[in-house]
């Protein structure tokens, strides 16, 4: 068992795990404290300055996120030497963000924006900063997700991500005071560069500096499976008007904990693609015929006229679910036995493959059925 | 799976992933986890920050390579060789568990002789690995509790994987790192499910479960429950089929969502008996490259279009459900099978969901019989689950092993070359590898993005064998084996030693399973992906520089 150690917030008392940080002994004790470099997910660094609290016997403000609970310590989280201090922080950030809100992506799931909301700031005093638009070129090189460096508040909450999430140590701070940037290695754009396109830092950064390129929000989301590899994590696909335009790890789920790869982040793009085949389709011998007269000739005389020569010439027509279905099972019924062979697949469910097994080995009497298992 | 098999009596991950996490040491052998299992390979790094030791055996330089403390660069395909002399340090320093190998193994005397007739030097010369890291491999793997052994294609794909699986299972039961948290021998699977179309008995020899065809008890269990006659005599194995198909004594093959043509090796053999077939029906999402082929084509329905559910590679059944309406007119799969089936009077097709299939498979497969969808709700459920209040089984063997004497197997093991090794003409030795960024060969393929990621092949190559064909980095170059040849672009690295180059095989533009060799493993029937000899030839000219025969066949 964890030792509780008991502490006063704001005048109440509470008890906290020992090792835990003042701010989670805030949240957890329902008290907000803002932030904004601060993810659960990773290691705190205490960029921001944002989440100081005054502690009692102690001369500095200390970042809550970075300090950890002791025994009897006396906290005040707001009161208004703090509340001018967060506000000439977030003046700070304001002066060189590019805020453009209306067309941002980010906009309504900003923290910025909330953040604004909660402190204020003083517009008079804001007014005297030089605004200075960075305007720096926004890296569209990678396939999923755009870097706006003009959006970045260097929370450093990516480049914490992507070391200790993805393991990929593709970016990193670059550059001192106003040049400060997030930038991959000798800031060659992020497709050139060794980062493997998890998008972990994308689902993470608070701003709208890490954004996917679909920018719509799903309407409703369904919790599966990804069917990319034999991990098999879970994950939520957002659909939106019958198409799925987002994916998110399950942070349910024991195998990734809401972690996801490129692929299952963004490999759901095959599912309406285009080249999907729309209609069964069966080879025509002769290229003048009708689809419907090949089948009929079939389902009544049997055995297909076969040469491989002519049968790989000839084109497919397309034809009907009902009739594609009366041509294969009535084509099938003249090869049960050993004369049969069937490949079943790693793509598809349980289900399916034991009802593919049954079928061969009850409908086809035969034994002659794999996959790529071996493979 | 078959050497795991022999071992412990079945084969599969007998760990759980989130497990490799708190191991305190992790070997890792052809695996390149961080691009084939990402997540996983992320669970290393979580295990590396708290102070595990990583040995890695591989012959590329693969990212995992840079975090390990000790890698070993053995040459392909002689991964027996480095594993018995592991075993034999293990054997002389008396660091195996005397306890565990004397209260759960069997013919420890046996296997302690074969390890005893070999030593250290020999393997060193064999694998190219001194003999001082695979000593120091052995002692970090032997001492370190608890150890977990990771292993994907770069140990079952070659001619004599079974030995190779054997090699691994040994390792693991003499130090007694199995039947524990964290430890275990672990294969990655490599697609979602194959997992799962093992389990379902997409296989020639065994019903659902793993229940033998042949095994009369079993079979009778199945014609009851299925209310016909079955055929005894177990089928034939997927490269076995396309050669039956080639002699004319396959007719008709029908083939669910598999690619052939780029993914299975020798693919120009593979067309050729396809082309033999009277009847070869296809059902997938696309027109496959296997597709065009076929005489009948059926639209199938996607991942997200339909319910049912995968087992993962670490035997979880987890559940996939239906996101958005079947594209165009596409069906799911089990509706096709069903339509099929009653359409050729067959009885006991008749389901409406596959919740109602997932029963039937729980009454007749004792390690599913406690899987419901209902218990599925939140997240899957890790097999033997053998009843419905069962709650999974994250580890396997703690108490007894699936043998029939409760025991596992130690076995001898033989080092044999691989059947192909690099001659004078072909003086290349090629592995296959993926990328990070596609998994087989259709369904990434289909994503743009993924494609700009990685959109055609690359033959790697070390700048050594560059330098001494005179190629340039970027340059399209023609690889050819006795099979056959294709043409690709080089990629000058060294991550690849000299006289090894390195493909992946997602690309049906450039079909590398042109190249690859179709011998097979005796027992498992996994064809020889990772080792092939080839030669490469300038596009212009065909030709050889007598400099760079020496790489790759072994002189100096
Ligand atoms: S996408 Fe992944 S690899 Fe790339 S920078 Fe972000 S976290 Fe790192
Ligand atoms: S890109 Fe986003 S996450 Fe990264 S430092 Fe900038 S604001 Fe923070
Ligand atoms: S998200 Fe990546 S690692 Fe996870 S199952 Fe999908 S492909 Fe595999
Ligand atoms: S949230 Fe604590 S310093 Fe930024």
């Amino acid at each position: 068992m964890t030792k509780h150690v008991p502490l006063t917030i704001n005048g109440v008392e509470v008890r906290a795990p020992e090792g835990t940080t003042i701010l989670t002994a805030a949240q957890d004790a329902g008290i907000y404290i803002p932030t904004l470099c601060h993810c659960p997910d990773v290691s705190s660094q205490g960029v921001c300055r944002l989440c100081l609290v005054k502690i009692e016997k102690r001369r500095r403000l200390e970042p809550s996120c970075r300090t950890l609970v002791e025994e009897g310590m006396v906290v005040v989280t707001d009161d208004a030497e703090i509340e001018q201090l967060r506000q000439v922080i977030l003046e700070l950030i304001l002066s060189d963000h590019d805020f453009n809100c209306l067309l941002c992506p980010k906009s309504g799931n900003c923290r910025l924006q909330e953040l604004v909301t909660h402190i204020d700031y003083n517009e008079r005093r804001f007014n005297r900063f030089e605004h200075v638009a960075k305007e720096l070129p926004i890296d569209t090189s990678n396939p999923f997700f755009n870097f706006n460096p003009n959006k970045c508040i260097h929370c450093t909450i990516c480049v914490r991500t992507c070391n200790e999430i993805s393991g990929t140590h593709a970016i990193d701070m670059a550059h001192r005071g106003y040049d400060l940037k997030v930038s991959t290695f000798a800031n060659k754009p992020l497709k050139e560069s060794v980062c493997v396109s998890c998008g972990e830092c994308v689902e993470r950064c608070p701003v709208g500096a890490l954004t996917p390129k679909k920018v719509e929000h799903p309407t409703r989301e369904v919790k599966t499976t990804c069917t990319h590899c034999g991990v098999g994590c879970g994950l939520y696909l957002g659909i939106r008007g019958g198409a799925i335009i987002r994916a998110r790890g399950d942070r349910e789920n024991p195998v990734n904990q809401g972690n996801l790869c490129v692929r299952g982040r963004y490999g759901h793009e095959f599912v309406d693609c285009h080249e999907r085949l729309s209609f069964p389709l069966v080879r025509a011998y002769d290229e003048y015929a009708q689809a419907s007269s090949i089948v009929d000739e079939v389902t009544e005389k049997g055995k297909p006229v076969t040469a491989p020569l002519v049968k790989r010439e000839g084109k497919f027509v397309e034809i009907t679910w009902d009739q594609a279905i009366k041509y294969v099972a009535s084509t099938l019924s003249h090869y049960k036995g050993d004369q049969f062979s069937a490949i079943s697949s790693a793509k598809c469910t349980n289900e399916e493959n034991y009802l593919f097994q049954k079928f061969v080995r009850v409908v086809m009497g035969t034994n002659n059925i794999d996959h790529c298992a071996r493979l | 799976m078959a050497g795991l098999a022999a071992s412990f009596g079945s084969g599969a991950m007998t760990n759980s992933i989130n497990e490799i996490g708190k191991a305190a040491c992790i070997f890792a052998i052809g695996t390149n986890t961080t691009a084939n299992h990402p997540i996983i390979g992320r669970q290393i790094d979580r295990a590396l920050r708290n102070g595990t030791k990583l040995i890695v055996a591989d012959p590329r330089q693969i990212p995992l390579c840079r975090k390990a403390h000790i890698w070993l660069r053995l040459q392909p395909g002689t991964d027996v060789a480095l594993l018995k002399g592991m075993m034999r340090v293990i054997l002389d320093e008396k660091l195996f568990d005397t306890s565990f190998v004397k209260e759960r193994c069997e013919d420890f005397e046996a296997f302690e002789t074969s390890i005893m007739e070999y030593d250290l030097a020999t393997a060193a010369e064999i694998s190219g690995v001194t003999a001082k890291e695979i000593a120091e491999a052995a002692r970090m793997y032997a001492s370190t509790s608890p150890a977990t052994i990771l292993y994907t294609m770069g140990i079952t794909q070659h001619s004599h994987g079974t030995d190779n699986v054997r090699s691994v299972a040994n390792l693991a039961l003499v130090t007694g790192n199995i039947g524990k948290p964290s430890t275990g021998v672990n294969p990655l699977r490599g697609q979602n499910n194959v997992q799962g179309a093992c389990d379902m008995g997409a296989l020639p020899n065994v019903y659902p479960g793993y229940q033998k065809v042949d095994d009369k008890e079993v079979r009778e269990k199945f014609e009851k429950a299925w209310g016909c006659d079955l055929n005894p005599s177990p089928g034939v194995t997927l490269t076995e089929i396309f050669e039956a198909a080639h002699a004319g004594k396959v007719k008709a093959l029908y083939l669910m969502g598999e690619n052939p043509m780029v993914t299975d090796p020798d693919s120009k053999f593979i067309e050729k008996a396809i082309s033999r077939l009277e009847l070869f029906v296809v059902q997938d999402l696309f027109l496959t490259d296997t597709a065009r082929l076929a005489d009948v084509v059926l639209p199938a329905a996607s991942f997200a279009e339909k319910d049912g559910t995968f087992t993962n590679t670490e035997r979880r059944v987890q559940r996939v459900r239906q996101a958005i309406e079947p594209v165009e007119n596409a069906r799911p799969d089990w509706m096709i099978i069903c339509d099929v089936a009653r359409n050729m009077d067959a009885k006991g097709f008749d389901f409406d969901s596959p919740d109602q299939i997932m029963e039937e498979i729980r009454s007749l497969t004792p390690s599913y019989g406690g899987i419901k969808y209902e218990r599925l709700k939140k997240s899957g459920l890790q097999w033997p689950c053998p009843f419905p209040i069962h709650p999974g089984t994250p580890y396997l063997y703690s108490d007894r092993f699936n043998t029939p004497s409760g025991r596992a197997q130690l076995a001898p093991v033989e080092y044999r070359p691989s059947a192909e090794t690099a001659s004078n003409e072909y003086p290349f030795i090629l592995t296959t590898r993926r990328s990070i960024f596609h998994y087989h060969s259709v369904l990434s393929r289909k994503v743009p993005g993924l494609n700009a990621l990685r959109g055609e092949e690359h033959v790697e190559i070390n700048p050594a064998d560059a330098a001494s064909l005179e190629i340039k980095d970027g340059e399209v170059v023609i690889v050819a084996s006795k099979r056959g040849s294709v043409k690709a672009k080089i990629k000058i690295t060294g991550v690849v030693t000299p006289g090894v180059v390195s493909m992946t095989f997602h690309y049906g533009e450039t079909r590398t399973n042109i190249l690859t060799s179709t011998a097979l493993d005796p027992i498992a029937k996994i064809p020889e992906f990772k080792v092939c000899a080839v030669k490469i030839e300038r596009k212009e000219s065909a030709y050889i520089s007598k400099d760079y025969l020496r790489w790759g066949t072994g002189g100096k």
